[in-house]
């Protein structure tokens, strides 16, 4: 089945000139749900960012055949302090519907009451963002991902300062998205659930170190390599000149794994 | 009481004409104040009217005292200004307060340089304190055209306007628009500033702006309340100040953002998230 989402070609994403994501090569498919594992600074949410588009690649591309895209940053610019209550931040989800100067109907307050519903946000409609827990505001998030009805839902550790119950209403929540054919890359640190509840998995350490079945992925020799990676810039680091075409990279994973990674992929 | 209220107004066509100006200038500036406030730009207002300043004197130093020169002067200068420290901080890492204060700081010495360079320390105080008392059918023409661009482009952009305060880089994940809605706001504040400085001068035109918007912000917790609680504040101060100026005989723009001023501390004290509410709370709680 050639239902691929999202195509990465020899991807390379970084800032002011030093690369933190290196030569990413792969494909995901439609209605899969992928969690993305990786080290502080391994490039976890550069890639996010890349796939997004708020950054531009350095090199490669990121060939993106979907329609709709919902992002849920993990540094979020939200400003909880702003005078706005639930129903507003939830119905900014309506935006790709509804465009730029479109207004908001009884349906869809209707459709934005059910999301609220599902994430157990019921009666929360008119209460300000400011007196909102983390837990919750992070489920009003979630409803307006649902709001979005996108075909690549992108997000970044949405889990942190959560609590076990919202985890397990949420991941319930993004299987069910997988469910109805969307693409879901989640950025999670967190391997337990990843094994329990994410097919594949994306480990990456500023370069892809595998790709494929959480069970094939998550083994102690690629975790301890997705270990030991070097996180800081190096200002006197050669320049990568390994961008023809057909020319494997030294420091791309040997020609075994790479055989292995895309035969998984 | 009914006279000095009333009468000033029913007597004189210049207060009639004050009074008209100053309050479509509050209805239109208030709002732009609010967003402004909430974007955590209130400084941005006053960085702003001090911009508009080589704009206004380089009109009054070609056509003389002239309200229309003056005022596209200050136009065109705000925006470059306003534009040009947007982009400035679009484009590279710099925020846009640290590019607003090396724009607005060039505007400003630039401005006093041509004030200098010819005109008298008299018609300086006109420029910098304007004169709601002599407004002309061609100022007030102006105050009403920005308040009704104005309240356009908050109706056509309302929630592109809130999206963009809220959740930037939300906007930015599903539409284009964020840029540019916040270009447009810029522009917003200028046009405003610009038509305050007929009424009150550059110096005291962001105060109509501001502080109306920062009272209200002590009694609501709503963005649509807010707007209709700051016009509400704006119109009181334009009429409790001319009416101060009318019979204390003081200078008219001043004494309107002094009635402001006051609500300001009113509020503060006495609004409902004001220090009153925080320092006595109550200790009747409900249990869910």
């Amino acid at each position: 089945m050639t239902d691929i989402c999202l195509e990465f070609k020899n991807l390379t994403l970084g800032y002011q000139g030093h690369a933190a994501v290196h030569h990413l090569r792969g494909t995901a498919e439609r209605g899969v749900l992928t969690a993305i594992v990786g080290a502080n600074g391994s490039g976890k949410s550069t890639l996010m960012k890349g796939i997004a588009g708020i950054l531009k690649p350095i090199s490669g591309t990121c060939e993106q055949h979907f329609g709709r895209l919902a992002y849920l940053p993990q540094q979020s610019e939200l400003d909880r302090t702003f005078p706005a209550r639930v129903v507003d931040l939830v119905s900014l989800g309506f935006w790709q519907d509804r465009g730029f100067l479109g207004r908001i109907t009884g349906k869809d307050r209707a459709k934005l009451a059910g999301c609220l519903d599902v994430v157990g946000l019921t009666g929360f409609e008119k209460r300000p963002l400011d007196s909102l827990s983390g837990g919750q505001m992070q489920r009003a998030l979630f409803a307006r991902t649902m709001l979005q009805d996108a075909d690549l839902i992108l997000l970044d550790e949405p889990f942190n300062a959560v609590d076990g119950r919202t985890i397990q209403d949420l991941i319930r929540l993004i299987k069910k998205w997988a469910a109805q054919r969307r693409t879901v890359l989640c950025v999670l640190h967190d391997h337990a659930l990843v094994r329990e509840h994410f097919p594949r998995t994306l480990l990456i350490a500023r370069k892809l170190v595998a790709w494929g079945p959480t069970s094939d992925v998550l083994t102690s020799e690629n975790l301890s390599r997705a270990r030991n990676f070097q996180e800081a810039w190096d200002e006197n680091a050669g320049w990568c000149e390994d961008e023809r075409p057909g020319f494997s990279p030294t420091h791309e994973p040997d020609a075994g794994r790479k055989q292995r990674v895309a035969a998984n992929v | 009481m009914y006279d000095s209220l009333l009468g000033p107004f029913l007597q004189y066509g210049f207060m009639q004409r004050a009074l008209l100006g100053s309050v479509v200038l509050s209805v239109s500036c208030a709002p732009v104040g609010v967003f402004l406030m909430l974007r955590r730009m209130s400084l941005t207002g006053d960085a702003m009217s001090h911009a508009i300043l080589p704009g206004a004197a380089l009109g009054f130093l070609l056509f003389g005292l002239d309200i229309l020169p003056m005022t596209i002067g200050g136009l065109v200068v705000g925006l470059v200004v306003a534009l040009g420290s947007g982009l400035v901080s679009r484009f590279t890492v710099q925020k846009e307060d640290a590019s607003m204060a090396a724009f607005y700081l060039i505007s400003l010495a630039a401005g006093v340089l041509l004030v200098s360079w010819r005109g008298s320390s008299v018609d300086l105080m006109h420029v910098l304190f304007g004169s709601v008392l002599a407004l002309n059918d061609e100022a007030i023409g102006l105050i009403v055209s920005i308040a009704a661009v104005t309240f356009l482009a908050f109706g056509l952009c309302w929630r592109a306007l809130v999206a963009e305060c809220l959740d930037p880089l939300f906007l930015r994940s599903v539409s284009r628009f964020g840029g540019p809605v916040h270009l447009l706001f810029l522009v917003l504040v200028v046009l405003n500033l610009v038509g305050g400085f007929q009424a009150l001068g550059t110096l005291l035109s962001v105060g109509l702006m501001m502080l109306p918007a920062v009272a209200a912000r002590f009694w609501s917790n709503d963005v649509r309340t807010l707007c209709l609680i700051a016009i509400v504040i704006a119109v009181v101060s334009s009429l409790g100040g001319l009416l101060l100026s009318y019979h204390a005989s003081m200078p008219s723009g001043p004494a309107i953002i002094m009635a402001a001023g006051g609500a300001y501390i009113l509020s503060t004290i006495f609004g409902r998230r004001g220090v009153l509410a925080s320092a006595l709370p109550s200790r009747r709680h409900r249990s869910a």
